[in-house]
């Protein structure tokens, strides 16, 4: 044991592959996807099946939203742990780098993907592997207080029939099936919320129309409908009793998971403003000085040292978070916290880089003004700013969302 | 001087250049400057614990700076001093501290919670560091925490996590009790890193004795836009030896330190120079500032000072020089850390316990989510902060890391110190609480340099 905060030795090699995949692979057909919403990336078909025979090899821990279970096995080595959560969130970090939307639209690597690798069982787990999964939460009337949705699922036989509407469900009409919240029982709140797998073509289940979007235009962004929708009751992920102790804290496990990958996006979005931004600052002839005070520097120096300061901060958070939960520490404040800042930090960053790329940042000839759209979705979805705020809030405070809402 | 001078604008009394006065303007300040000298005779300043007490809160007061100790001549000249190895890490992403690091911490934790936070307050006041807090100092052994083992002290890897680690628990009792305790182990640590075998037998013995010298690491400098890589102080090669001239500010406990380590320009390149006290020349002047006022902060003049060959530490290229101001940040980012934590622990109970409308105020958005906002951004700092120190533990370049830490922690731990006044509100502006302290403390972070070292 030692303090040591630099990447983990062993996931270097991902990173750096995630970062040629990025570079090669990503940017070249990110603006082509920028322009052509709802087009299907469909170079990204060859590069799941890579991802996926990299995983196959072993070579790869986890490139997208994968592994982020925490059940002890017995093999697992006694010590600090560098695992498939700081795998996921440095690959996605440096996937983002590359591109978002296409991030998002990787098949296989949805955040439906992420609450099945959270919530399932072991028979599951099995049953939807390689599984496309995307993720249905919020509704027309329902986004942060995501305890109040209104779609309904009612048991029936051995089925649960669904009825409602889902909107903002990101590869929503791309994926092989949706993770849908519905309530067994809107009287009993919270704890009576379960998510369902439901697989596509499935009667009932309909996919109403696409977002048109202000960023990541290259992932798809469904509204979709159940009318009446039989799903298997073995769909049902995890325990279908509703255990009022327990609550809401089951289904919110997910977003335990799924925070530090979207403050990855965040991270990775921002970076690639900040290293486009140097370059062209050094062209100009503005270059940052680490060992003068900022003050002594010009203007665009010193607002490049605290965007740049700011961005390792969220990085830190971000590994801070998937650290802890690689070595299955509780580590639902340290993913709010990595959250807040990196989705906050996103948006400083790449529209401070438009701005200080004056007109070259903000015309669409260079990428930057992209990412100042991409970014801002990062500090919404999966919790918005004042959400993760208000998750820190009650945590530090020690107050219950009654007290603190 | 003259009653002119001190009248003339430029600055004086926070007067732009621009500020004019008419006769009658001079008439009210020659007044002015009556009343207040009168004001200072009924005050009876003649009594010694009084004298103490103004010459380290005034400032105007100029004397000559201590006289040091006979420091030993030893060790040969220009033989490589003992050095430290690097830590060797494992490579494996960590964010807990050895165990001797925890133990540490666990010992300067109590000391800070038990003797430096209930002598904050005093201390800020007088300006001056009591008796108890600088003797328990020497008890944990805090000047020799960077000095290598080899040469009586407790280092045997580059310690620079555990100097991060330290000032971060000893400023979470007080940020300026902190970096008066510190100012000797950075002129010690600075000796291990650099110094040669001459150097470090000749000072180092004193202080990993019983005695331990006060020792101050001299960069800052009264300059507006100050950059510490261009210092305006001066060294001459003269004869056998080397002429320095210019003023430090900001010096730890100037007045009772034995030994200088003063950055000067040599050649066109940032040096530094050990200088003991009774060298001829030296002058101290009490200046104390905003906050860190515990540290006993002066002015130190040097006039025609003139040093050894042999007072050169480390190389005459800026090498050393560079990395003592680097070090310096780093440690400031540990003392950041520590007063941050100080204001999150003290607020929490504060709002969760003061009712406005007939509920806690905790209960409001608006004052939840900067709570919230410090504790993020705090840790922010930490983990910024700690891989900075990591990195040069292991022997690593850590320019761009100190540099970001030291940004991060200056505009988000000013924020925080402006924060915990705000949510105590007018309680927050009084001395009955410590946040105002703590505010004025965090202050300092981005702007002094030196200092302190790890």
């Amino acid at each position: 044991m030692a303090i040591n905060l630099e990447d983990p030795k062993k996931f270097r090699t991902l990173r750096d592959q995630a970062h040629q995949v990025a570079m090669n692979m990503l940017r070249p057909i990110s603006r082509k996807y920028d322009r052509a919403e709802h087009a299907y990336p469909k170079e990204l078909d060859m590069l799941a099946a890579m991802i996926d025979g990299l995983s196959e090899s072993g070579a790869n821990e986890g490139a997208g939203a994968a592994g982020v279970r925490r059940e002890e096995t017995a093999q697992e080595k006694a010590g600090v742990k560098n695992g498939a959560n700081l795998a996921s969130v440095m690959s996605i970090a440096e996937m983002c780098w590359g591109d978002v939307g296409l991030l998002l639209s990787m098949p296989r690597q949805g955040l439906g993907n992420s609450a099945i690798a959270s919530v399932a069982n072991d028979e599951q787990l099995k049953r939807f592997e390689g599984v496309w999964a995307s993720m249905a939460i919020t509704e027309p009337g329902t986004g942060s207080d995501s305890a109040n949705i209104k779609t309904t699922a009612v048991k029936d036989g051995d089925h649960y029939v669904l009825n409602g509407e889902k909107i903002f469900v990101t590869s929503g009409e791309r994926s092989d099936a949706v993770v849908v919240w519905a309530t067994l029982d809107k009287e009993l709140g919270r704890a009576a919320i379960k998510s369902f797998v439901v697989p596509k073509g499935t009667p009932g289940m309909k996919v109403e129309r696409l977002e048109h979007k202000l960023g990541i235009r290259a992932s798809d962004t469904a509204t979709i409908t159940f009318t009446d929708c039989r799903v298997p009751a073995e769909n049902l992920l995890g325990s279908p009793e509703i255990d009022v102790k327990q609550g809401f804290a089951g289904a919110m496990a997910t977003f335990d998971n799924t925070r530090p990958l979207v403050a990855a996006m965040a991270v990775g979005c921002a970076r690639a403003s900040l290293d486009l931004t140097r370059d062209l600052l050094a062209r100009a002839g503005v270059s940052v000085d680490y060992d003068a005070p900022a003050y002594t520097q010009s203007a665009a120096a010193a607002k490049f040292l605290q965007m740049e300061a700011d961005w390792e901060a969220a990085y830190l958070l971000m590994l801070q978070a998937a650290w802890m939960a690689d070595n299955r520490k509780p580590n639902s404040l340290e993913a709010s916290m990595a959250k807040a800042k990196a989705g906050r930090v996103g948006s400083d960053i790449t529209l401070s880089c438009v701005e200080l790329c004056a007109s070259v940042g903000y015309a669409e000839a260079e990428l930057l003004e992209k990412w100042a759209r991409d970014s801002k979705i990062l500090d919404i979805f999966e919790g918005t700013q004042q959400i993760q705020q208000l998750i820190v809030a009650r945590r530090v405070l020690g107050l219950t969302s009654a007290e603190l809402r | 001087m003259s009653l002119f001078q001190s009248l003339r604008p430029g600055g004086r009394h926070g007067l732009p250049a621009s500020e004019q006065r008419d006769p009658i303007g001079y008439a009210v300040a020659a007044l002015n400057k009556v009343a207040q000298s009168d004001l200072l005779d009924r005050l009876g300043l003649r009594r010694t614990v009084e004298q103490t007490v103004f010459t380290a809160t005034r400032s105007g007061f100029r004397t000559a700076t201590a006289a040091s100790r006979a420091f030993q001549k030893a060790g040969q000249k220009g033989k490589p001093g003992v050095r430290v190895p690097a830590a060797s890490p494992s490579g494996v992403f960590d964010l807990t501290p050895t165990e001797d690091e925890q133990m540490l911490v666990d010992v300067v934790t109590e000391f800070a919670e038990e003797v430096l936070r209930p002598a904050a307050a005093e201390a800020d006041e007088t300006c001056l560091a009591p008796e108890s807090v600088l003797k328990g100092s020497l008890e944990i052994g805090l000047p020799i925490l960077g000095v290598p083992e080899a040469l009586g002290g407790i280092s045997e890897t580059r310690s620079a996590v555990a100097g991060v680690l330290v000032a971060e628990a000893l400023a979470k009792g007080d940020m300026g009790l902190a970096v008066a305790t510190l100012a000797p182990g950075a002129v010690a640590t600075a000796l291990g890193l650099w110094g040669t075998d001459a150097q470090q037998q000749t000072y180092l013995p004193a202080f990993t004795g019983n005695e331990v010298p006060a020792a101050a690491l001299a960069l800052t400098e009264p300059t507006v836009l100050f950059d510490p890589l261009k210092p305006a102080t001066t060294a001459v090669r003269s004869g056998d030896g080397y002429v320095l001239d210019g003023t430090k500010s900001l010096v730890v406990r100037g007045a009772e330190a034995e030994l200088f380590l003063v950055g000067a320009r040599l050649h066109g390149a940032p040096v530094l120079f050990l200088v003991e006290s009774s060298t001829p020349g030296l002058t101290v002047e009490a200046s104390p500032a905003m906050g860190v006022r515990a540290a006993s902060l002066t002015t130190l003049t040097l006039d025609n000072v003139k040093v050894p060959l042999d007072a050169v530490l480390g190389d005459t290229e800026g090498a050393a020089y560079t990395e003592a101001v680097q070090l310096a940040r780093l440690a400031w980012c540990g003392l950041a850390v520590g007063t941050g934590q100080a204001v999150l622990d003290y607020v929490v109970p504060y709002v969760k316990e003061r009712e406005a409308f007939g509920e806690p105020i905790a209960h409001r958005q608006s004052v939840a989510f900067m709570v919230a906002n410090i504790a993020i951004e705090l840790q922010a700092m930490r983990l910024v902060t700690y891989k900075a120190a990591s990195r040069v533990a292991a022997g690593k370049d850590a320019s761009r890391e100190i540099a970001l830490a030291r940004k991060l922690c200056a505009d988000k731990g000013m924020q925080i110190g402006l924060d915990g006044v705000q949510l105590l509100g007018g309680h927050g502006f009084v001395k009955e609480h410590p946040v105002e302290r703590w505010y004025r403390d965090l202050r300092a972070i981005g702007i002094l340099e030196g200092a302190v070292l790890v």
